[in-house]
C-alpha cells in the first residue's frame, strides 16, 4: 500500500515538474495591454493618419503627454524639449536678438558664444531633429505599397496614404536642412535604412544640400497646391519656401551662390495666392489660425488640447517678468527670461513703434543696456507673443498658450525675393523687390512714410529689414552668418562672446559641434573642425 | 514490516549528519530509543548492577550545568547533576547508553564506556543558529562555503521600528542600509558590497520563508517592506557572494536577502505581549536666517520695491518673525503593541500574532497606522516524511500623507510674514498677493508652508497579503531523497484620494473650463493592484557514501513567477469634480515572467573540505526569444583547517576556515517590461495635434533595444573564518571583486536609429572591489555579567571601466542627479575611470581671506572661457568605508546595548544652501522675499551666473559617526501571581551625529541634500511580557 502511494506521489510529482516547465516557458511571452504594435496601428487607414500626425506633432509637444510626463527626447529637462524653443535658442540667443537670465545648463552658453560639444540645449536639439526624421523614415516604410497591400488598404485610403509620404519627405527635407544649417556635416539615413541593422554614415554639408534640394523638387508638384491641404499640414507653398530659403543660403552650404534659384522660388511663393494680413501686431496672437492668407506653414499649439512648456507657451512666458502684467499678454504668470539687446530697437524709428509699429518692445522699468544677463530688468523685453486674441479675449488656458508659430510665412518670401535681387537680380527684380519691402513697411507704418526707394535697396538694408519684420521668429543667426556678422568681430552686440562690450569668436563658431553624446555613440561621425 | 525497514536504513545514514533539519534528528533518536528500550527489556533479565559517574558541562565554555538530569533509559532511573555538575547512577551492567537533558540544551544520548562518562551538551540556541537557511534549502553554519551572514532576535537593532530592514542595520559588513527619510513607513536603500549595477536595479533580491519579492512599493505605500512587521521576524541571513546568491541567478547580483519568520512551536501555548510607546522630535531644523537678518539683507541689497514688501515687519508676541520650521513641525507619539501566541493544537504547531503600529510623523498631519496577521502553521505527518509549512502575513495599512513640500517651503518662506492673514480668502493663510493676476495670488510666488500641508488631505489604504505554503515530502522508500513544493502569492491593493479644498492657494482656481469658468483645488484618486505568484519544485539527495567518507548533498529545481501590477488611471479633477484631464486608458497591467531551472551539489569530504557548485538557468518574459535565458554558475570550496590534526586539539583556536567561491550573476530589474520590440503608444487628449479644424491622439513608436540581455557580474571572493577561546573571539575576514559586464546602462543611441535617443543597453564594465572585517568579543563572560561586542568594517571601492561604444574625447559620462536650481540642471556624473556617480562640478576660485569669489571658476582645459569643459569629477556620494559596531552587556536582571555606525569618504552636495543661500534667492526677482539658508550670510553669493549651481563649493564632506541607538533593560521577572514573565525596556533611537557636514543631515541617500524630511530623535518605553 505504500509502495502505490509512493509510486502515485512519484509520478505527480514528476507531472508536476514537467508540466510545469513546458507551460511556463511558453509564457514568458509577455505583451503590454495599452501599446500595440506597429502591425496593430496600421491595420487601417485611421491609425496611419494618427501615427502621421505624430511627424507633425513632434514639431509642437516634448512627448505622448501633454504638457509633459512621456517625453520623446531624453537627457534634457522635458519642458525644454520641444523643437521650436531648441531652436530658437540657438538661432536666436546666439545673436543680438535675444538674452536670457536663467541658468538652465548650457543656456547662457550660446549668447557667451562658448558652447561645447556636450552642451545639452544643442545635444536635445540635434536629436529631436533626427527624431523627427526617423519618424519620417518609419512612416514611409510603413506606407509603402507592399505594405499597404500586405494590410488591405486600397483604393481612396491608399492614396490619402500615399500623400502623406510626400508630406514626411517634405518635414524629413525641412529637418536635414536645419541640421545642414546648424551642425553642417551630419550623420544620414533615409527609408531605406532599416533601423537596428546599420550605423549610419556622415553626409557632408554639400551632400544634405543636395539631398534637400533634390527631395523637395521632387515632391513639389506631389503635394497639394499651395493653401488646398488642411490648415497644419504641407503644401506646395512649402516646399517653395523651403527651396527659397536654402537657395538664399546656398553660399554658406556649399561653394555655389544660388540667388537666381532664390528669386524663382521665392516667387512661385509669392505668386501662389498668399497675402500680408493687415495688422502686424496680430500675426502672433491666440487666434493666429485665422492669419492663413500670410501663413505658408505653422506649428500649431493648443491651450487645451496641444500642451508643453515650449514653442510659443515659452514665446510668451518667458518674456515676461519686472513690471510687466502677466494678464496683459494672457498668461498666469511671467517666466522673467527672454529680452533683447540695445541692437534690435536701435534699427527700429523709435523704440514704442509710433512710426515702426512692429518694434514691440516693453522698456518701463528695464534698462536698455545690459550690466548682468540673468538680471530680467536688463534688456528690454519682447511683447511679440501675446495669448490673446484680435478682440482681446484671452486664449483657452492661461499657462498654455494657443499661438500658433508660422515655420514660413509670405513676408519671409518677399525678405528672401529682395534680398536675392538686390545682391544678383536683374532690374526688374528689384523693381518687385522694392515694391515687395514696400508692402512690409506700409503695413508696418500703416501708410507709405516709410517706403523706401529703388537705390535703397542694398543686402545690408534687407538684412536689417529681416531683423525688424521677422524678430524672434528663429532666422537670425542664419542671417548673420550669410553676411559673416555672426562670429566676426566687425559687427558686434553686447555680451557677444561673453563680453559686455562684445567681441568676435573664432569662425569654427558659425557652425555647432556634433553632440558628443551621438560621437561618442557611432564611430563614423568626425567632429566639425575647432570643437 | 517495509516501512520499519525503511526507518532503520534511514537512521544509519542519518545519525552522522543530516544536519538540516532538527526535527529529522528528533526522529531518529526517538527511533533510537525505542530499539534500545527494546534490546534493553529483553536483555534485563540477565543483567548485573554498575556505577557511572561523571560531570555535565556547557559546551560552551566548560562550566558545569547544576541540575542536569542523567537517565537510564529503559530503566526510568534518573538523577540530576549536584552543584559542581557532577552525578552518580547505579545501573545495570547490561545498558549500553544514558540519556542526559537539561532545560536549554539539546538532550543527547551518550554511550557508556568505562565507569566515568563526562558530557558537553550543546545550548539549544546554538544549535538553531547553528542552522542556516541558504538558497532553496539550509545548511550548517559550519559547512557555509560562501558569504552568508546570519542576524537574528538576539541580535537586532531594539526600539520603535517600522520596517524589517530597520533590524539590521549597521549589523553586517558590507551592508548598507540607509533609511530614506523620516517620515513614518518610509523606507530605506539597501546595498549590499555598493550595487553591481548603474541603470539597473541595485537593490538586493529579498526572500521570505523562501519566496522571492518584487522590490517595488505600491500605489499608497512606497515601501513595500513597511507592511512587515518587524515583530514577526526571527532572523535575517544576507548572502553575499556570488557563490551564495548565484542560485537565485538573474536577481542576484546585489546579493539576496533572506528573511525567516517566526514559526510554531510543539508543547503548551506561551503568549508574548510586547507595547512601545515613543515620542519623536526634530533634532535640528535647517539653519536660516532669522527674520531681521532677512530684513536686513533687503535693505542693503533691496531696491524700493523690495524693502515695501517687508515694510509690513511682522511682530508677534514680542518675538520678530516666524519661524515656519517651527510651524510645520510637531512632536510625534507613536504607539506598536503585538502579541503572538506559539503553541499547538494537536500536532499542529502553531504561531499566531497580532501587531498594531500606530505612528505619527514629526511633520504634522502624517500617520501611519498598520495593523498585521501573521499565522504560521508547521505540522509535520507520516512520521516526518511530510513536512508542512504554511505562512500568511496579512497588513492592513492606512496612511496620511503630510504634504512634503511644506519641507522646502518652511526654509525658504519669508519670515517676516505671520502664518495666518486675519481674513478667510485662501483657507486664512497668509499668502503673497497680485491684484492684477486673475487669482489675485502673485505668479510663481511660493505658498504658506502651514497652508500647503493643513490644506491636504492625501490617505492611502493598502493591503497585502503574503502567503505561502511549503510542502517538504522525505519518500518512503527513498528516504535520502526529498521533494519540495513551494508555492506563494503576494497580493497587494493599494487605493487613496488626495482632496485640497477650493480655496487653497497652491491649486487656486487652476482650471478654467470650456466655458471659461474657474475651478480650484484637488479631488483625486489613485488605486493599484499586485498580484504576484510564485511556484517552485525541487528534489534532494543527502546521501553520506562511506567508502570515500563523503556527504553528498545535491539539489535540482524548477521556478516559475508571474509579477502583474494592475494600475488604475483616473482623471485629473478639481475640487468640485470638474475633470481637467481624463487617461486614455482606465488601467494597464504590465507583467513580466520568469522561469528558471537551478541545481546545486554540496559536498563534505572527511568533514575537512566542502565543496559547492551552482548553476541556474533563467529565463525573462524582458527579453527577446534569443536572449531569454541566461546561465548563472558558480563554485566554491572550504577548507575546515580547525579539524586537521595540527589544529584539532588546539585550546586557542577553535575554528579555522577557508573558503573561496566564484559566481556568475545577474540584473534584470529596473528596466522595462517590453522593450525588445517598439511599441506604439496613444499621446493623451492634452498632447494631440490639430490639422485642419480636427486634433488627432497619435501614435508614437517607443524606443527598443532588440539584443538587451541580462548584466553578468562576476564575483570572486575568499575569506577566513575563525574562531579562538571557545568562541569568545570570533570573526570573519573577506576579500571580494564584483566585475560587471554587459551593464544595463542607458546609453546615447547613434541619431537616427531609434525611436529613442537614449536607451538602457548592454554597454559597459564596472568593477567593485572591497574588503569586509567581521569581529565578535566577548571580553567578559561570567556567570552575572556578560559583555559582547560586534565589530564590523567595510571598504569598497568602484570604479567603471567602460561606458560608450565608440570613444570619444569630447564625452565626459553620463550625467544624472537632478537638482533644484535652473532647469534641468544635474550635478552628478558616471564617467569612465572614476567611481560611480562622482560629482560633476565647477572648481570655485577662492580669494585670499578663503572666501569662496562668486561666480569665479578655474578655467581648468585653459581655453580661454568657462564652459562644460571645465566641470570635472569630485568626489562621489558613496563612502570608501563603512563601520559598524554594536556592544551589549548583561548584569543580572538588568541590559544595556548600543548600536552606532559610521561611514567615512562620503561626499554631498548642499542644495538647500545652493538654491537658498543667495541674495537673488532672497530678492526673487518676481518680486516677493524668501528666506534661505545661513550660507548667505557666509558666501554672500549673489546666485547670478549660469554656473554657479555647479561649483565644487556646495560638495561637501558628509563622512559621520552615529549612535543609532541606546537601549537598556530590566528583566523585572514574575508578575500576576509567577503566571507571567515582564521585561521593560527603553531607548533612545537616533542618539548623537557628529559630522562635519553642515547641512541638516550627512545620511541621504542619492548625495543630494534637498528638503530632506529630517529623522526624529526617538525615546521609546517598552514592556514585554511572556505567559
Amino acid at each position: 500500500m505504500y509502495m502505490k502511494k509512493n509510486i502515485f506521489n512519484l509520478v505527480a510529482s514528476a507531472l508536476l515538474f514537467s508540466g510545469a516547465m513546458v507551460s511556463c516557458t511558453k509564457q514568458l511571452d509577455v505583451l503590454p495591454l495599452n501599446d500595440i504594435t506597429s502591425e496593430q496601428v496600421y491595420k487601417t487607414p485611421s491609425g496611419y493618419k494618427q501615427a502621421f500626425a505624430k511627424l507633425y506633432g513632434s514639431f509642437a509637444t516634448t512627448g505622448n503627454q501633454g504638457p509633459n510626463g512621456n517625453g520623446d527626447i531624453q537627457g534634457l529637462d522635458e519642458g525644454t524639449a520641444d523643437f521650436l524653443r531648441l531652436y530658437w535658442k540657438a538661432q536666436e540667443l546666439s545673436t543680438d536678438e535675444a538674452v536670457v537670465a536663467w541658468g538652465d545648463p548650457g543656456i547662457q552658453d550660446f549668447h557667451n558664444m562658448n558652447w561645447s560639444a556636450s552642451n545639452p540645449m544643442l545635444t536635445g536639439l540635434y536629436y529631436r531633429s533626427f527624431y523627427q526624421i526617423t519618424l519620417c523614415n518609419d512612416f514611409i516604410r510603413q506606407a509603402s505599397a507592399e505594405n499597404l497591400a500586405a494590410r488591405g488598404i486600397t483604393g481612396a485610403d491608399a492614396d490619402a496614404i500615399k500623400k502623406y509620404t510626400f508630406e514626411a519627405r517634405f518635414l524629413r527635407a525641412y529637418q536635414y536642412s536645419i541640421l545642414m544649417d546648424l551642425f553642417g556635416a551630419v550623420p544620414f539615413a533615409t527609408e531605406k535604412d532599416a533601423l537596428g541593422s546599420f550605423m549610419p554614415k556622415q553626409a557632408s554639408r554639400v551632400d544634405v544640400f543636395n539631398y534637400v534640394e533634390t527631395e523637395l523638387k521632387a515632391i513639389e508638384n506631389e503635394l497639394p497646391a499651395a493653401k488646398a491641404n488642411e490648415y497644419g499640414r504641407a503644401d506646395r507653398g512649402a516646399a517653395q519656401a523651403l527651396l527659397a530659403r536654402i537657395y538664399l543660403n546656398a553660399g554658406v552650404y556649399s561653394t555655389a551662390q544660388r540667388y537666381a534659384d532664390a528669386l524663382v522660388y521665392s516667387k512661385k511663393v509669392i505668386d501662389a495666392g498668399y497675402s500680408l494680413i493687415s495688422n502686424y501686431r496680430q500675426l502672433m496672437l491666440a487666434d493666429n489660425h485665422t492669419n492663413t492668407n500670410e501663413f505658408i506653414l505653422t506649428i500649431n499649439y493648443d491651450g487645451l488640447k496641444t500642451q508643453n512648456w515650449g514653442g510659443t507657451t515659452f514665446l510668451t512666458h518667458a518674456p515676461v517678468g519686472g513690471d510687466m502684467i502677466a494678464a496683459d499678454y494672457g498668461v498666469d504668470g511671467g517666466w522673467g527670461g527672454i529680452r533683447t539687446t540695445k541692437n534690435l530697437p536701435a534699427m527700429f524709428p523709435d523704440v514704442n513703434g509710433t512710426a515702426d509699429k512692429r518694434a514691440q518692445f516693453f522698456s518701463q522699468g528695464q534698462s536698455l543696456d545690459i550690466n548682468d544677463l540673468t538680471n530680467f530688468k536688463d534688456g528690454y523685453a519682447v511683447s511679440k507673443f501675446r495669448n490673446r486674441k484680435k478682440d482681446n479675449t484671452v486664449g483657452s488656458s492661461l499657462t498654455w498658450v494657443d499661438i500658433d508659430f508660422p515655420i514660413f510665412r509670405l513676408a519671409e518670401q518677399y525678405l528672401i525675393y529682395a534680398e536675392a535681387a538686390a545682391r544678383s537680380g536683374s532690374a526688374s527684380d528689384k523693381t518687385n523687390a522694392v515694391t515687395y519691402i514696400n508692402n512690409l513697411r506700409q503695413r508696418a507704418y500703416g501708410n507709405a512714410t516709410g517706403n523706401i526707394s529703388a537705390a535703397a535697396l542694398t543686402p545690408e538694408f534687407v538684412l536689417d529689414e529681416r531683423a525688424r519684420e521677422l524678430y524672434w521668429e528663429g532666422h537670425r543667426r542664419t542671417d548673420l552668418i550669410r553676411f559673416n556678422r555672426f562670429t566676426d568681430g566687425s559687427y558686434l552686440w553686447p555680451w557677444k562672446g561673453g563680453v559686455k562690450g562684445g567681441t568676435g569668436v573664432a569662425a569654427f563658431r558659425n557652425v555647432y559641434p556634433l553632440p558628443s553624446a551621438d560621437v561618442s555613440s557611432n564611430p563614423n561621425l568626425k567632429q566639425n573642425a575647432g570643437y | 514490516m517495509l516501512c520499519v525497514k525503511n526507518t532503520q536504513k534511514f537512521s544509519i545514514h542519518s545519525h552522522q549528519s543530516n544536519s538540516m533539519l532538527v526535527n529529522i534528528k528528533h526522529l531518529i533518536s526517538r527511533f533510537v530509543l525505542m530499539a534500545l528500550f527494546l534490546f534493553s527489556v529483553s536483555s534485563a533479565a540477565f543483567s548485573q548492577n554498575k556505577t557511572i559517574t561523571g560531570k555535565i558541562m556547557d559546551s560552551n565554555d566548560g562550566s558545569p550545568l547544576v541540575g542536569a538530569t542523567v537517565t537510564a533509559k529503559g530503566t526510568g532511573k534518573a538523577v540530576v547533576t549536584d552543584a559542581s555538575g557532577r552525578y552518580s547512577i547505579e545501573l545495570p551492567s547490561s545498558l549500553t547508553q544514558l540519556t542526559i537533558s537539561y532545560a536549554g540544551f539539546t538532550t543527547m544520548e551518550v554511550s557508556i564506556t568505562g565507569n566515568s562518562v563526562d558530557v558537553r551538551l550543546v545550548s539549544t540556541s546554538a544549535t538553531l543558529s547553528d542552522v542556516v537557511v541558504i538558497g532553496y534549502g539550509t545548511t550548517r553554519k559550519k559547512d557555509l562555503t560562501g558569504s552568508v551572514a546570519t542576524i537574528g532576535t538576539k541580535d537586532f537593532v531594539k526600539g520603535a521600528l517600522t520596517s524589517p530592514e530597520q533590524l539590521i542595520i549597521g549589523k553586517v559588513a558590507g551592508v548598507q542600509i540607509t533609511s530614506n527619510s523620516g517620515a513614518p513607513g518610509s523606507g530605506s536603500r539597501i546595498r549590499i558590497r555598493g550595487g553591481a549595477s548603474l541603470n539597473a536595479s541595485n537593490d538586493p533580491l529579498i526572500v521570505i520563508d523562501g519566496m522571492p519579492l518584487d522590490n517595488g512599493g505600491i500605489s499608497g505605500q512606497a515601501n513595500a517592506l513597511a507592511l512587515i512587521n518587524p515583530n514577526d521576524i526571527e532572523t535575517f541571513t544576507i548572502l553575499k557572494d556570488a557563490s551564495a546568491t548565484a542560485i537565485y541567478g538573474s536577481r542576484a547580483s546585489n546579493g539576496v536577502i533572506m528573511i525567516t519568520t517566526k514559526k510554531g512551536a510543539k508543547g503548551k501555548p506561551t503568549v508574548n505581549f510586547s507595547s512601545l510607546f515613543s515620542v519623536g522630535k526634530i533634532v535640528e531644523k535647517v539653519d536660516v536666517l532669522t527674520s531681521s537678518e532677512v530684513r536686513n539683507i533687503v535693505n542693503q541689497y533691496g531696491n524700493a520695491a523690495f524693502r515695501s514688501v517687508v515694510s509690513d515687519f511682522h511682530i508677534q508676541n514680542g518675538v520678530e518673525g516666524t519661524d515656519w520650521q517651527d510651524q510645520i513641525y510637531q512632536s510625534a507619539l507613536s504607539t506598536d503593541n503585538n502579541i503572538s501566541v506559539r503553541g499547538s493544537i494537536k500536532n499542529l504547531p502553531y504561531r499566531l500574532s497580532l501587531g498594531n503600529l500606530n505612528q505619527d510623523g514629526i511633520l504634522k498631519t502624517g500617520n501611519l497606522n498598520r495593523t498585521t496577521i501573521g499565522l504560521n502553521l508547521n505540522p509535520t505527518l507520516f512520521k516526518n516524511h511530510l513536512k508542512i509549512d504554511f505562512n500568511l502575513k496579512t497588513s492592513l495599512s492606512k496612511s496620511t500623507f503630510a504634504n512634503e513640500g511644506a519641507i522646502g517651503a518652511a526654509v525658504s518662506f519669508d519670515p517676516t510674514k505671520p502664518v495666518y492673514s486675519g481674513n478667510s480668502e485662501y483657507g486664512g493663510f497668509w499668502e503673497w498677493l497680485d491684484p492684477s493676476s486673475s487669482t489675485g495670488l502673485k505668479a510663481l510666488s511660493p505658498k504658506n508652508p502651514l497652508g500647503i500641508l493643513l490644506q491636504r488631505d492625501d490617505q492611502s489604504d493598502v493591503v497585502r497579503h503574503i502567503a505561502n505554503l511549503v510542502v517538504d515530502y522525505k519518500f518512503h522508500f527513498l528516504p535520502e531523497l526529498r521533494a519540495v513544493v513551494n508555492a506563494g502569492a503576494d497580493i497587494a491593493e493599494g487605493k487613496g484620494h488626495t482632496i485640497v479644498p477650493e480655496s487653497a492657494a497652491s491649486t487656486y482656481l487652476r482650471f478654467k473650463d470650456p466655458s471659461g469658468k474657474f475651478h480650484g483645488g484637488v479631488n483625486n484618486e489613485y488605486r493599484q493592484e499586485r498580484q504576484n505568484t510564485y511556484l517552485n519544485a525541487y528534489l534532494n539527495y543527502t546521501k553520506d557514501i562511506d567508502a570515500i567518507k563523503t556527504k553528498i548533498d545535491a539539489t535540482a529545481g524548477y521556478e516559475f513567477q508571474d509579477y502583474l501590477t494592475t494600475n488604475y488611471n483616473f482623471s485629473d479633477k478639481t475640487f468640485d469634480n470638474t475633470i481637467v484631464s481624463s487617461p486614455n486608458f482606465a488601467f494597464d497591467k504590465p507583467q513580466y515572467r520568469l522561469a528558471s531551472m537551478l541545481g546545486r551539489v554540496n559536498l563534505n569530504i572527511l568533514n575537512k573540505i566542502l565543496l559547492t557548485g551552482s548553476v541556474r538557468q533563467d529565463g525573462s518574459s524582458k527579453f527577446n526569444v534569443d536572449n531569454r535565458f541566461g546561465i548563472f554558475p558558480s563554485a566554491a570550496a572550504a577548507w575546515k583547517l580547525n579539524e586537521e590534526s595540527f589544529l584539532k586539539n588546539s585550546k586557542t583556536i577553535t575554528d579555522l576556515k577557508l573558503r573561496i567561491g566564484y559566481g556568475v550573476t545577474g540584473q534584470q530589474d529596473g528596466i522595462g517590461y517590453y522593450d525588445y520590440i517598439s511599441y506604439y503608444n496613444l499621446s493623451t487628449a492634452t498632447a494631440q495635434y490639430q490639422f485642419g479644424n480636427t486634433f488627432y491622439q497619435m501614435y508614437r513608436p517607443g524606443g527598443y533595444y532588440f539584443n538587451r540581455k541580462w548584466e553578468q557580474t562576476a564575483t570572486s571572493n575568499i575569506a577566513l573564518d575563525f574562531g579562538l577561546f571557545n568562541g569568545r573571539v570570533s570573526g570573519t575576514v573577506e576579500l571580494y571583486k564584483k566585475e560587471t559586464k554587459d551593464l544595463l546602462n542607458e546609453i546615447n543611441q547613434p541619431a537616427a536609429t531609434n525611436f529613442s535617443n537614449k536607451i538602457v543597453a548592454n554597454v559597459g564594465s564596472m568593477e567593485n572591489k572591497g574588503v569586509e572585517v567581521t569581529l565578535n568579543l566577548q571580553p567578559i563572560k561570567k556567570r552575572d555579567l556578560v559583555w559582547d561586542l560586534s565589530f564590523n568594517a567595510t571598504f569598497n571601492q568602484n570604479t567603471i571601466t567602460k561606458l560608450t561604444i565608440s570613444d570619444d574625447p569630447n564625452y565626459a559620462g553620463a550625467r544624472f542627479g537632478g537638482i533644484s536650481g535652473g532647469t534641468g540642471n544635474t550635478i552628478m556624473i558616471h564617467s569612465v575611470g572614476y567611481n560611480r556617480g562622482a560629482f560633476f562640478t565647477y572648481k570655485q576660485v577662492y580669494d585670499k581671506a578663503g572666501k569662496p569669489i562668486d561666480n569665479l571658476f578655474a578655467d581648468l582645459n585653459r581655453d580661454g572661457v568657462i564652459n562644460e569643459r571645465d566641470l570635472y569629477q569630485y568626489k562621489g556620494i558613496d563612502p570608501r568605508m563603512f563601520f559598524g559596531m554594536s556592544t551589549n552587556i548583561t548584569s543580572g536582571k538588568w541590559n544595556a546595548g548600543l548600536v552606532a555606525r559610521s561611514n567615512i569618504g562620503n561626499y554631498m552636495y548642499n542644495n538647500v544652501a545652493s538654491s537658498t543661500g543667495t541674495i537673488r534667492n532672497i530678492l526673487n526677482p518676481i518680486g516677493y522675499v524668501n528666506n534661505g539658508s545661513r550660507e548667505v550670510l557666509r558666501s554672500g553669493f549673489s546666485g547670478s551666473g549660469a554656473n554657479y549651481f555647479l561649483s565644487d563649493y556646495f560638495v561637501q564632506n558628509a563622512s559621520f559617526l552615529r549612535v543609532d541607538n541606546v537601549n537598556v533593560g530590566y528583566n523585572v521577572g514574575k508578575v500576576f501571581n509567577n503566571k507571567a514573565n515582564l521585561r521593560i525596556s527603553g531607548n533612545v533611537q537616533n542618539v548623537l551625529v557628529i559630522t562635519k557636514y553642515n547641512g541638516l543631515d550627512p545620511e541621504m541617500n542619492g548625495g543630494i541634500d534637498n528638503n530632506f524630511y529630517p529623522r526624529p530623535r526617538t525615546w521609546v518605553l517598552g514592556l514585554n511580557l511572556d505567559f
